[in-house]
């Protein structure tokens, strides 16, 4: 019935893990590429390309090892860099799971971004307004967060079951009105949201307290750990438990589903709110985790970048877990790339970033380049029956 | 096979035949690629030279090249390098997450100085200055109550030009209805309308007349906003709003955004006020519109805060801009030069001693 089906259950895991690293490593070239091109040194040597060819190589391979040399060690290369990546991951990781929950019940949640807006208000109101003793504090703001977003996320799933309003459309709307309409309202006109006493008015609130952070242990922060009971909690509901059969159901054929006498309307509902909850989970790795002032920019892409990591984690807990990680490590050492004498500038990890899903997306491309290189009679793949 | 045969002799004369375009420069720019890392470094030659002292900059979300205030402050990295000498660094934020660590890697790569452009950097820049007590930071258009012992905050009276431009800006209004509006409700914007506004009302005063400010409301601290320093529509329609509500002279003060409004006024036939920068430099194209600008001198600001630092005599005392320094300025009047009257030339510049001198002070 669905590709998706047969990449995940019939044991064709391994063809959809090759096509995910075969797409990986071509982004990577096509980024190095792009990173000798866009580089001084390179770009000179092409003017006398034929008589001095050995220059373009040289310094080429000098530029890309320098940029991917540092693009790897400002991720993963010390205890510090694996922090960084696994703190800047936590957020990737819980918005991918709520859209990938989304996704499995049929539901296009575009919303993330606007679900986590609206929990970083209410994490960071809860938290640097309320006075309670540290560890309940930390946990009111939390689950302020959690709430909030699961209540944006409920009112796309209503409006879907009431109305039959496009998820797609209402949550792009939902964004706006969060991003325009609440959160810059809250932070520019809203006293109780700014920092108190603050003669600036500045449009930021403050930072939560120390007793309303994540505690840290070798500088990565709790919510990583929340991050990954999300994932496990998230893939429990998927196949153990009765919620996750009738979203299942309901994500192959909601006809059916209803004539099996199974609730829609209940299944969008909970499901989008249950999806909300993750992106407000999130938000509190911003702000619960990264102390962070809440301001227009502070959540910056996170929750559009949530879908790319859905749509190369093909909807499972596992996979968003790993495609979080990769484009938290991308994220960390995109920015660090630049600060090497090669100069390499943080957008290409974003062309990269979206080349791997361009390949993963177009699977059938990326097993043709493959084919070619091995040799492969083209009937294999055809016997197997997978289809673009 | 044969196809690549021939493929392969058709490349090979091709080589052959360009070989004689392009030519190599010197060997010695081989050798030492790693200390020039681009030929055009060699052709200017600085006035001083400090090649052990690194000046690095760290963008807030909007980037270098915004054409707004991260541009403007790393031009000041930029000439900081060719007049000093100096090696740089810099660092583009694409998220508020990128703050911290790329201060962090900046500080790894051995900057001396570290500039941050913006209040959102306010508290990152902090954290940074305490971890790395030897390293000397400046931030641009922020200043603390406390600041650390090396943490230098770069601030601008904006509203002492703003003043003499609202003065000019009623001086020269014949509907007598003047009007700005700004990018975001934050002070570094508001404090340009403040003065506007108060300058106008200066005019008022000494003059007996009744010209009217539109797009902003001082004593409610209320107004005309994009709420967007990029959408050039956003401004573009908002400078008609103000338009049609009869001003003849208009000061947007909203970056990029901005420029959509001088659209708006060349194509209605009014006149403009820009900010920031000399407007008949920066948007050259809309020079024969612009009264004046009301400059910050934020590139200034970034070189001096370097300067010190090369010198050994950087402290964390902030920097004010103001038009006693020359760190804010009104720009000249360029192509209204012949039509401004003296007396008004002359009023302008007693109000400039003025307010060097403190008789007046705004706010």
């Amino acid at each position: 019935m669905s590709g998706k089906r047969r990449f995940r259950l019939d044991g064709k895991w391994v063809d959809s893990v090759l096509t995910t690293v075969a797409a990986i490593f071509l982004a990577l070239f096509i980024g190095a590429v792009l990173i000798a091109l866009s580089n001084e040194d390179v770009v000179d040597s092409m003017g006398y390309f034929f008589v001095y060819p050995w220059d373009f190589f040289s310094r080429s391979f000098d530029v890309v090892g320098q940029s991917y040399g540092k693009l790897i060690s400002a991720s993963l290369g010390s205890g510090d860099a694996l922090a960084n990546t696994l703190n800047r991951s936590a957020p990737l990781i819980c918005a991918g799971l709520g859209v990938s929950l989304a996704f499995r019940s049929g539901l296009f949640n575009i919303g993330a971004q606007g679900q986590i807006i609206l929990g970083t208000l209410a994490a960071s109101y809860v938290g640097f307004t309320w006075d309670l003793p540290g560890p309940i504090l930390l946990l009111a703001s939390v689950a302020a967060g959690i709430l909030a977003g699961a209540f944006w996320g409920a009112i796309a799933g209503f409006l879907k079951a009431v109305a039959g309003a496009h998820e797609v459309i209402s949550t792009i709307m939902l964004n706006q009105v969060a991003a325009l309409g609440v959160l810059a309202y809250a932070l520019s006109e809203m006293k109780a949201f700014q920092k108190p006493g603050d003669t600036l008015g500045l449009p930021q609130s403050p930072p939560v307290p120390d007793k309303a952070a994540f505690p840290e242990l070798f500088g990565v922060h709790l919510g990583v750990v929340l991050a990954l009971v999300a994932a496990a909690i998230v893939w429990w509901l998927l196949n153990r438990s009765t919620l996750g059969f009738e979203l299942r159901s309901v994500g192959s054929n909601p006809e059916a589903s209803r004539t099996a006498g199974m609730s829609t309307a209940k299944v969008f509902i909970l499901t989008m709110a249950i999806a909300g909850a993750l992106s407000g989970l999130a938000a509190c790795m911003f702000i619960n985790g990264d102390q962070a002032s809440n301001n227009e920019s502070l959540v910056g892409s996170v929750g559009f970048d949530a879908i790319t990591v859905a749509l190369l984690g093909r909807g499972t807990p596992l996979g968003s877990v790993l495609a979080g990680f990769l484009f938290g490590a991308l994220a960390v050492g995109g920015g660090a790339m630049q600060t090497t004498d090669a100069g390499t500038a943080p957008e290409v990890v974003q062309v990269i970033q979206s080349l791997i899903v361009l390949f993963v997306a177009a699977p059938a491309a990326v097993r043709w380049l493959v084919r070619q290189r091995r040799k492969e009679p083209t009937s294999t793949f055809a016997a197997k029956g997978v289809t673009p | 096979m044969k196809k690549t045969a021939r493929i392969a002799v058709a490349l090979s004369i091709a080589a052959l035949a360009l070989s004689g375009c392009g030519e190599r420069p010197s060997d010695d720019n081989d050798t030492n690629a790693q200390e020039t890392p681009s030929a055009s470094d060699s052709a200017t030659t600085p006035k001083e030279s400090h090649p052990n002292f690194k000046a690095c900059m760290v963008s807030d979300s909007g980037g270098f090249d915004d054409k707004s205030f991260n541009q403007t402050s790393h031009d000041g990295l930029v000439k900081a390098k060719t007049d000093y000498g100096i090696k740089t660094g810099e660092a583009q934020s694409k998220a508020d997450a990128d703050y911290a660590p790329n201060l962090e890697n900046l500080a790894k790569e051995g900057c001396n100085h570290i500039s941050t452009v913006g209040f959102l950097l306010g508290e990152a820049t902090e954290k940074a200055a305490k971890k790395h007590p030897k390293i000397d930071y400046s931030i641009v258009d922020f200043g603390y109550e406390k600041p650390a012992k090396n943490v230098k905050g770069l601030g601008f009276a904006t509203d002492q030009p703003a003043y003499l431009a609202g003065y000019l800006a009623a001086s020269q209004s014949e509907s007598q209805i003047v009007g700005t509006f700004g990018g975001a409700k934050i002070p570094t914007v508001t404090i340009f309308m403040d003065g506007f506004v108060k300058g106008v009302e200066k005019y008022n005063e000494d003059k007996g007349a009744d010209v009217k400010v539109v797009g902003w409301d001082v004593a409610k601290q209320d107004g005309s906003f994009t709420n967007d320093f990029e959408n050039q529509a956003k401004g573009q329609s908002l400078a008609d709003a103000l338009i049609r509500q009869g001003a003849d002279i208009v000061m947007p003060v909203a970056g990029p955004a901005g420029l959509g409004g001088l659209q708006a006024v060349k194509a209605a036939g009014k006149k403009a006020i820009w900010v920031d920068t000399d407007g008949c430099v920066s948007a050259a194209e809309y020079c024969d519109v612009l009264l004046s600008s009301v400059m910050k001198g934020m590139d200034v600001a970034v070189e001096d805060a370097i300067k010190s630092s090369i010198d050994g005599t950087f402290s964390n005392e902030p920097y004010m801009g103001t038009l006693e320094n020359g760190g804010v300025a009104l720009a000249p009047y360029h192509d209204f030069d012949s039509s401004i009257d003296q007396e008004t030339k002359d009023e302008i510049d007693a109000l400039k001693a003025q307010i060097i001198s403190g008789e007046i002070t705004i706010s």
